[in-house]
């Protein structure tokens, strides 16, 4: 296997409803991305996009074959890759193991995505496509009923009253909001307080509106190079050096675990162990913190806190920046948004960008040497982990 | 190979309230809802079985935010229950109550209830029906 770096990219901002296309979208921050990298159109060689829901959102199916010619690279393979809010990693996983196979040089892997567009009552529809359709969704099953039913399990499981639960879940969002007010692309840009987000609405017990993250639109794309061809591109590549993605079926099947998600700990597993390190290496993590819940149980299952604990080390500050880990310095899922196709390339993105010491100075994990993405599709379907250095 | 129990017998008879499952002749696990394959041993060596409807609440929801069309519903109770043959399944509990539906609902047991299945009639993404078990708390 070649080495495969990260060479440069962009983010869209992530927003409410705007008037984009996909194809627009897209386009967008992959001529932004490829200039960042010094390459052109004609160096692309092959296109991995994520995107969920462009079908529902404005009846655009293939729209990565649509978004290869706008942006000058019709004829190259462009493939669309779909494992629910985790498709964007998925894409980028694929791409690296393309790029190390020696099969491709310099591939262009994103994802956008239309999410607030589709209103909420028909993303809410949409997004439940991701869990069980035959055995869940009959019985009402949403993406916040999921980690509000894990909620109550964790509470359960790890003998916690549930107020305590209560309070750990707001402090992650109130950290989440703390750095997104810094980061100029993020939808969420304003201070929440813990007592905003214990009175909010309540969206499914015990989950209250802030401890769910927003519908978004956006787009997020990366150049992936080969070692053969890094040093052309930039002083400062990013090297992917572990990889993992699980699967896993509905979550009534998990039960063994949960509520764990066992997928993460089969992914982060296969990531560390390639990429020869383990959870105490890991200067800053992108975690998917769709629900301030899912936050708390991510921490645990990547190996940065003790099962059940992982609330207490947000209140000690131990998942912020100064702390054992940074999580989530860009706000999140929570506060920077989560246009589902593009998440994950978002989370690449933005450790690209730490690494190197390139986000505003007051989100900027100090000396940040190594970062790690994990990002969920559903209920624990699709799990993807993505380990990355400083390559120079 | 033929999938044993499809989604369209295992609906048809949960509309009849009767809960079906898969007993492995191998292992004696019991898989439900159905798979192809024994969830723990991946055998194929099945056979259908009617389950008793009874269990215990492993965790809950009360749902205020329906999705497209089924906002009438709301709010609702999800339940996933254990089974009392071991496997867990999703459902609706009868009660809506928030001074009810607490903390204190895991580990009651519960039981599916006379009043027979909720039947969501189904939507223009859904290909047809689906009923799902509607709990009773016992007493």
């Amino acid at each position: 296997m070649r080495k495969v770096f990260v060479v440069g990219g962009a983010q869209s901002p992530f927003t409410v409803a705007q008037q984009k296309t996909q194809v627009e979208l897209f386009s967008e921050v992959s001529m932004e991305a490829m200039a960042a990298s010094n390459v052109k159109s004609k160096d692309i060689q092959a296109i991995f996009m994520g995107n969920v829901l462009g079908d529902f959102s404005e009846g655009q199916a293939m729209v990565q074959a649509f978004a290869a010619d706008n942006i000058g690279c019709a004829g190259i393979p462009a493939n669309r890759y779909e494992g629910a809010c985790a498709s964007a990693s998925v894409a980028v996983r694929d791409a690296f193991i393309w790029v190390a196979s020696g099969f491709y040089d310099i591939v262009l892997v994103g994802g956008v995505e239309r999410a607030a567009s589709l209103g909420t009552p028909l993303a809410t529809r949409t997004f439940a496509m991701a869990s069980d359709r035959s055995y869940e969704f009959p019985s009402g099953l949403t993406f916040p009923a999921v980690f509000a039913m894990l909620a109550h399990l964790y509470a359960k499981t790890y003998d916690k009253p549930l107020e305590q639960v209560k309070e750990e879940m707001a402090t992650v969002s109130v950290q989440s909001y703390k750095h997104g007010i810094h980061n100029e692309k993020a939808q969420m840009r304003k201070e929440v307080t813990m007592e905003q987000v214990l009175s909010s609405f309540v969206v499914s017990t015990p989950l209250q509106l802030h401890d769910c993250c927003p519908f978004s639109d956006g787009a997020a794309a990366v150049i992936l190079a080969s070692e053969d061809v890094v040093k052309k591109l930039t002083a400062k590549p990013v090297q992917i050096t572990g990889v993992g993605q699980a699967s896993a079926g509905p979550l009534h099947g998990q039960k063994k675990t949960l509520p764990r998600i066992y997928s993460r700990e089969l992914s982060v597993k296969q990531a560390y162990d390639m990429a020869g390190i383990g959870p105490k290496d890991i200067d800053v993590c992108e975690l998917h913190d769709c629900f301030s819940i899912a936050s708390l149980i991510a921490a645990e299952s990547l190996g940065f806190f003790e099962y059940g604990k992982s609330g207490e080390a947000w209140i000690e500050g131990q998942a912020d920046i100064g702390g054992k880990v940074a999580i989530n310095p860009s706000g999140g899922l929570k506060s920077r948004g989560h246009p589902i196709g593009a998440t994950g390339a978002a989370q690449v993105y933005e450790i690209f960008r730490q690494l190197r010491s390139e986000v505003e100075p007051q989100r900027q994990v100090p000396d940040a040497k190594i970062g790690m993405t994990d990002t969920l599709g559903g209920d624990g379907g699709t799990l993807v982990n993505i380990i990355m250095k400083r390559g120079w | 190979m033929e999938y044993k129990l499809t989604f369209e017998a295992y609906n048809k008879a949960l509309k009849k309230n009767k809960l079906l499952g898969l007993t492995c002749k191998d292992c004696g696990t019991i898989t439900a809802p159905p798979k192809m394959v024994c969830s723990e041993c991946a055998g194929t060596n099945l056979d259908i079985v009617e389950l008793s409807g009874k269990g215990t609440i492993k965790t809950f929801t009360l749902n205020n935010v329906a999705a497209e069309g089924r906002e009438c519903e709301a709010p609702y109770t999800i339940v996933l229950v254990e089974l009392a043959e071991g496997p867990w399944i999703m459902g609706n509990l009868m009660v809506i109550d928030p001074a009810v539906v607490t903390m204190d609902l895991i580990g009651r047991p519960v039981s599916m209830g006379k009043l027979g299945p909720k039947v969501f009639p189904g939507d223009k993404y859904s290909a047809g029906d689906s009923a799902r078990p509607l709990f009773n708390l016992e007493s």
